[in-house]
């Protein structure tokens, strides 16, 4: 490239995340994006653990690291029995004050495998806020069912097929499971309302106690979308009824984000993603949509989300 | 001061003289006493750590992870099941040079479930980085686990130590032992410096990715620091016993070794009924000795030829045994003397699995027996009806 002889004032910097740019998440990464809302709405004085996974293999490839605040991965299933391990060796040495204890893992590393170390964690009450992000299916080994997976989706492990409509499992009531812990705070939040996220950050980390925050993060690559439509479908599973977004304190819901005016069938967020291509392929297949549809129906009765 | 104290009691109060920041234990046979006492304490007041009762072993070893990896001294206790449920976060602690310290009660492996004593357990991990010491009893149980700590928070190790000790018969017995105080242990183990820590004024990241540009260097760093901690473990050992006067050996030890011919060697409080049983042997005139091996990682390969130079046959008992190999102990000690100019007669018998008694006559009947010839994967004192043995 010519130099140019033109003085110029230098720049400022890309970025001042904590979550720093250059690192190898796929173009339009929900989860990449949810962890950079939720790490520099958490701030410098955080201390992160966190699962195998995508998150961890994107970010942390040596001698690289994207992560500026201290972040330490050990496992698949434990990143929130490193979180609590964390959390009471700084109490053990007076060091606690201060420090935020984040702990993340996606659906798999948190609602499958390492739920055992979760709920530990959670029943204990450690002052450590876990984040799921969730985007429906081990995305990391190449698109496999986990338990977060929703009903009649297609993965490499719950394929869609001739006698099949994808995974026949509806997806696992995480967020009560955890709630269920009686624990000071436990929301769902979505990268597609980046500041109601950031909001649900500070909350919890406010309180003296575990906290939980279920975040919906889309994939490209294992929903199989256009990449610019992440934050529309991350909306679109939200005013569907298909994500609702709850707050939960001690157990009890207090907040819901209503849909009334915006809500919408389900079709709207299934006709953006080829993993639910082969519902629209028949006339089977649009049954199954109805079937989706009452699971988005229940969702906005159980929690009144209109 | 003495005291009659019960095996665990003995840990447990060496455990608490190390202060350690940080302790998680889930219960199993025959660990519980250990845990049970250290809570104690912490109830009392007399302990000032964080103990977390977790909801697994797996979660045990990932919650003294997380706080070893913030500079905090952790520690955890356990056996059998739940050794084998934190193998995998013991291969990673190792992997991460995070330095703390487990007592291993040892015991049995599962089917058929066993609590009784024997080191199928600890074996399991013998690849995994974790340095291995045996301890013979009460007494060596008390002073170990300081030396534990100092070798495994030596900045030029910074690994995870084991303390072995033979679940029941060192758990639950009661001996005599010397009290360590506190000034002592004090003085002994200085506070924990972390080589690294995650700290929120200097970020650093831990538990990368390596791709295979880099997996291979990490774990030839690791093969050197096991061969560094060999004098390391020596030195430790050295140390303690000129503060006390205290010796049950370094990365082995020895029993009537001095003109013997004959060398028979073992793990743990096996140790003791070798010592009865050489004196014995002794006494008929037989020219024999007892090699106690107390690091099996890192295994001192040149420690034990130096010390068998002259030593004609090595009687191994070990109390595990290598499905599809052969007794563990005896193949790993027959490897240190290939192609050496002094090669040993080497022969491996299997005692004790599952908690089966050891009478001393057993052990004479094997040295009698194996006396200038090689036997090799003989189990003693089996129901021969039983198993209908060919």
């Amino acid at each position: 490239m010519a130099e140019t002889t033109k003085k110029r004032k230098p720049k400022p910097p890309v970025t001042e995340s904590l979550l720093t740019s250059g690192h190898r998440a796929c173009a339009g990464c929900g989860e990449s994006l949810g962890a950079k809302l939720v790490i520099d709405a958490a701030g410098p004085n955080t201390i992160v653990t966190t699962c195998t996974g995508c998150l961890e293999v994107f970010s942390t490839p040596y001698p690289e690291s994207a992560w500026r605040v201290p972040w330490i991965h050990s496992l698949f299933e434990n990143s929130s029995a490193v979180a609590a391990g964390v959390e009471a060796g700084l109490k053990a040495l007076g060091k606690k004050e201060g420090i935020n204890v984040i702990a993340q893992g996606g659906d798999g590393g948190t609602a499958d495998i390492g739920i055992g170390c979760l709920s530990g964690m959670l029943e204990r009450n450690h002052e450590v806020l876990y984040v799921c992000y969730d985007n429906e299916a081990y995305m990391n080994t190449g698109v496999q069912r986990s338990g977060l997976t929703p009903f009649d989706t297609h993965t490499t492990t719950s394929p869609s097929g001739k006698k099949s409509f994808g995974n026949q499992h509806p997806k696992k009531p995480l967020l009560e499971i955890v709630a269920a812990h009686n624990i000071p705070y436990a929301t769902s939040a979505t990268v597609g309302y980046p500041a109601d996220l950031q909001l649900k950050v500070k909350k919890a980390l406010k309180e003296k106690g575990a906290t939980f925050i279920h975040l919906h993060v889309p994939c490209p690559l294992g929903w199989v979308y256009n990449t610019e439509l992440t934050i529309e479908i991350a909306r679109l599973a939200v005013q569907t009824g298909l994500f609702p977004l709850v707050e939960f304190k001690w157990g009890k819901v207090t907040r819901v984000r209503k849909i009334t005016r915006e809500r919408k069938p389900v079709e709207e967020y299934l006709k953006h993603q080829g993993r639910y291509r082969h519902l629209f392929a028949s006339e089977e297949g649009k049954k199954e949509i109805k079937k989706i549809q009452a699971i988005a129906d229940a969702n906005i009765e159980k929690y009144g989300l209109v | 001061m003495r005291k009659l104290i019960e095996g665990s009691m003995a840990v447990s109060e060496s455990v608490r003289l190390c202060r350690p920041h940080v302790i998680a234990a889930y219960p199993i046979t025959p660990q519980t006493h250990i845990v049970e006492f250290l809570s104690q304490m912490v109830a009392d007041g007399d302990l000032k750590s964080e103990f977390i009762n977790v909801e697994s072993e797996f979660g045990a070893a990932s919650v003294v992870l997380g706080a070893s990896a913030v500079g905090a001294r952790a520690y955890s206790a356990t056996t059998s099941q739940g050794l084998l449920l934190m193998s995998e976060v013991i291969y990673n602690i190792a992997g991460m040079r995070l330095p703390l310290v487990i007592t291993i009660a040892n015991r049995s492996v599962s089917a058929p479930i066993s609590i009784w004593n024997d080191h199928s357990d600890v074996v399991v991990l013998r690849d995994s980085g974790l340095i291995t010491l045996f301890a013979e009893n009460a007494q060596e149980l008390m002073d170990i686990h300081p030396q534990a700590y100092k070798i495994a928070e030596n900045p030029e190790v910074s690994l995870p130590v084991s303390v072995n000790m033979d679940g029941f018969i060192l758990t639950h017995a009661f001996e005599p032992v010397e009290m360590l105080d506190q000034k002592f242990v004090d003085e002994f183990l200085p506070p924990f410096e972390p080589v690294h820590k995650l700290d929120v004024e200097n970020p650093i990241t831990m538990g990368l990715l390596a791709e295979p540009t880099w997996y291979m260097e990490t774990r030839y760093k690791l093969k050197e620091t096991m061969e560094d901690a060999i004098p390391i473990i020596e030195n430790v050992a050295e140390e303690f016993k000129e503060k006390t006067g205290r010796w049950f050996g370094g990365l082995i030890d020895t029993y009537r070794m001095e003109d013997a011919e004959i060398a028979i060697v073992g793990m743990g409080s096996l140790i003791g009924t070798l010592k009865d049983v050489v004196d014995t042997l002794r006494a008929k005139g037989e020219k024999v000795g007892v090699l106690k091996i107390r690091s099996f990682r890192p295994f001192p390969k040149e420690k034990i030829r130096e010390i068998c130079s002259e030593i004609n046959q090595l009687v191994v008992f070990d109390k595990s045994y290598s499905l599809g190999l052969g007794t563990i102990l005896q193949e790993e000690l027959r490897a240190c003397f290939y192609r050496q100019k002094h090669q040993p007669l080497v022969s491996g018998f299997v005692v004790g699995l599952g908690g089966r008694d050891i009478p001393p006559q057993s052990i004479i009947d094997c040295y009698n027996e194996t006396k200038g010839k090689e036997i090799l994967d003989e189990f003693v004192d089996i129901n021969e009806e039983a198993v209908g043995r060919r």
